[in-house]
């Protein structure tokens, strides 16, 4: 689904992702983890386009994405969420979810006309899937700015199912909640797998990293230490020692 | 009653001109390029029906296109740059604008008269309502029937996914990225669209002024143009629309008993009205 062949960003002289290879195989839940710097934002921000890798390939279903721009790779299929919440806190929760609805099949299922100057009504029961999805239907017409955090946090996830991704990159999702929350969210992820949707999780909070994942690679200074199931990472010294603090065997 | 109907027909035009700043201002953009679309639109429109002898509503059409035309084709690249760069770079189109007309000549004799546009002299005798016999309160109906279905466009755009879109660039342009949107054409979509309503505005000012000239399109008009919205806030059209009867109607026809003094309040004004509301007149709506 996803391969990642020697991909490095540096920002000057920092090697903020260098030389990661990675496959994250369809229908997966992948974990990225890592301390704090180890790379897991910038390589979400590589994948979608946000910085242009300063080496290496990403190929998205065998292609290579490198000429595409950022909302092109969206419409290939992949979504993301970002890790400090950027909603558009002016627009109501409502709007938040229908100006996401930008994929391939979206753009072809609707003339010109229809898709941006026409009214609500054609898009009405996918959005009001997606609230319930969410668990947000009875705060339609909220301005986003005005959610509870735990709220903001599932409508992110919520705008970026709008565009039916194939590829979800989940950056810190978990990051402020609350046991509790991150239980529910748990549960989303396990249903969105089993929608079909591949995940790249990108995560601290080892509660969830470590119940969730297929497979797990581990980050440190941007190069990957470790790869394998949660129970092998578990048991890794190397990550043990890198991740988990030097004294944890 | 004439005074009343022509004061009518400056809040029109300079309500077409606010409208097309503020689709702009919507994806967060600050163009002081609009007051030069309206220049193009106002030539255009006035050598049509003088020179080429068209009918004004024609003609306007035409200065719609070529308003939209020039702004699509300024709108690529100086989209390119953001924030203040944006406000230098457009400003600096705006300026070309006015020079451009200020060595503009293109006369033909008509009769004893030669007429069209004559450089810094500027532009005379564009007299489609005069010589069709139009009353002042006729051109300035005709003239809110434009500012009236511009506004009306603008509404339906607000209430489609397009206006959505608009503001979701407007808020975040990185986010709004990552969702598919794909930023420039969302960007120069509403600079197009913009320079049209720019354009209509321009040729309806050519013709109830009759004479324009090259000075009439300065920094000044291209500030009115990014203030309207500005001081209207961004909720809805109308607040554009209130803010140019505040402006035109209020502190420039209302406060002319008080001489010199006026623009020393009208600044003042200005000020305090931002103070007031500083999300403008009809401003985002705001929940804490």
């Amino acid at each position: 689904m996803l391969e990642l062949q020697a991909l490095s960003r540096h920002f000057g002289g920092v090697k903020a992702v260098d030389g990661l290879d990675l496959r994250v195989l369809e229908g997966h839940i992948f974990g990225l983890i890592g301390p704090n710097g180890s790379g897991k934002s910038t390589t979400v921000n590589v994948i979608t386009g946000l910085f242009a890798p300063t080496s290496g390939k990403i190929l998205f279903r065998g292609e290579d994405l490198a000429a595409l721009p950022t909302h092109r790779r969206l419409r290939a299929g992949i979504a993301r969420t970002f890790q400090n919440i950027r909603l558009f806190g002016q627009l109501s929760v409502w709007q938040n979810l229908w100006v996401a609805q930008n994929s391939a099949e979206d753009q072809e299922r609707h003339g010109f006309f229809t898709r941006w100057l026409g009214g609500q009504r054609g898009v009405r029961a996918e959005i009001a899937q997606l609230l319930e999805f969410s668990g947000l239907a009875h705060k339609q017409d909220e301005l986003a700015a005005n959610l509870a955090f735990g709220e903001q946090r599932r409508l992110e996830l919520a705008r970026a199912m709008a565009a039916k991704p194939r590829l979800l990159l989940l950056d810190e999702p978990a990051a402020g909640m609350n046991s509790e929350e991150i239980g529910q969210l748990r549960e989303r992820i396990l249903k969105l797998r089993e929608r079909g949707v591949t995940i790249l999780l990108v995560e601290h909070v080892m509660e969830l990293v470590m119940g969730v994942t297929d497979r797990i690679a581990v980050l440190n200074f941007g190069q990957k230490i470790a790869e394998g199931t949660p129970a092998q990472i578990q048991a890794h010294p190397a990550v043990r020692k890198a991740y988990l603090g030097g004294d944890a065997a | 009653m004439d005074f009343y109907f022509g004061l009518v027909q400056i809040i029109g035009v300079h309500t077409l001109l606010g409208l097309s700043a503020y689709i702009v201002l919507l994806t967060g953009q600050v163009s002081l390029a609009q007051a030069g679309f309206f220049a193009v639109g106002a030539y255009a429109a006035g050598m049509l029906t003088v020179l080429a002898g068209w009918h004004l509503v024609p003609a306007l059409g035409a200065s719609a296109v070529c308003g939209a035309g020039v702004a699509c084709a300024v709108g690529f690249p100086a989209l390119r740059v953001k924030g203040l760069m944006l406000v230098i770079a457009t400003l600096a189109f705006g300026e070309g604008v006015r020079l451009f007309f200020f060595n503009f000549d293109y006369q033909i004799a008509r009769g004893e008269i030669k007429v069209g546009p004559l450089g810094g002299e500027g532009f005379r005798q564009i007299r489609f309502f005069p010589e069709n016999g139009w009353t002042t309160g006729e051109v300035m109906l005709f003239i809110w029937l434009f500012v009236a279905a511009a506004v009306a466009l603008l509404w339906w755009f607000d209430r489609s996914r397009y206006g959505s879109v608009l503001r979701a660039v407007g808020e975040d342009e990185l986010a709004a990225q990552s969702v598919g949107i794909n930023l420039t054409a969302v960007k120069v979509s509403a600079m197009t669209v913009g320079g049209a309503i720019a354009g209509v505005g321009g040729g309806l000012y050519a013709h109830y002024t009759t004479h324009i000239e090259h000075a009439s399109f300065n920094i000044l008009l291209a500030t009115f143009a990014i203030a309207y919205p500005i001081v209207g806030g961004l909720r809805n059209v109308f607040g554009t629309v209130l803010a140019v009867i505040f402006v035109q109607g209020f502190l420039i026809e209302g406060l002319r008993f008080l001489g010199d003094w006026r623009n020393l309040l009208f600044g003042a004004l200005i000020v305090l009205a931002m103070n007031l509301r500083p999300s403008g007149f009809l401003g985002a709506r705001r929940r804490a």
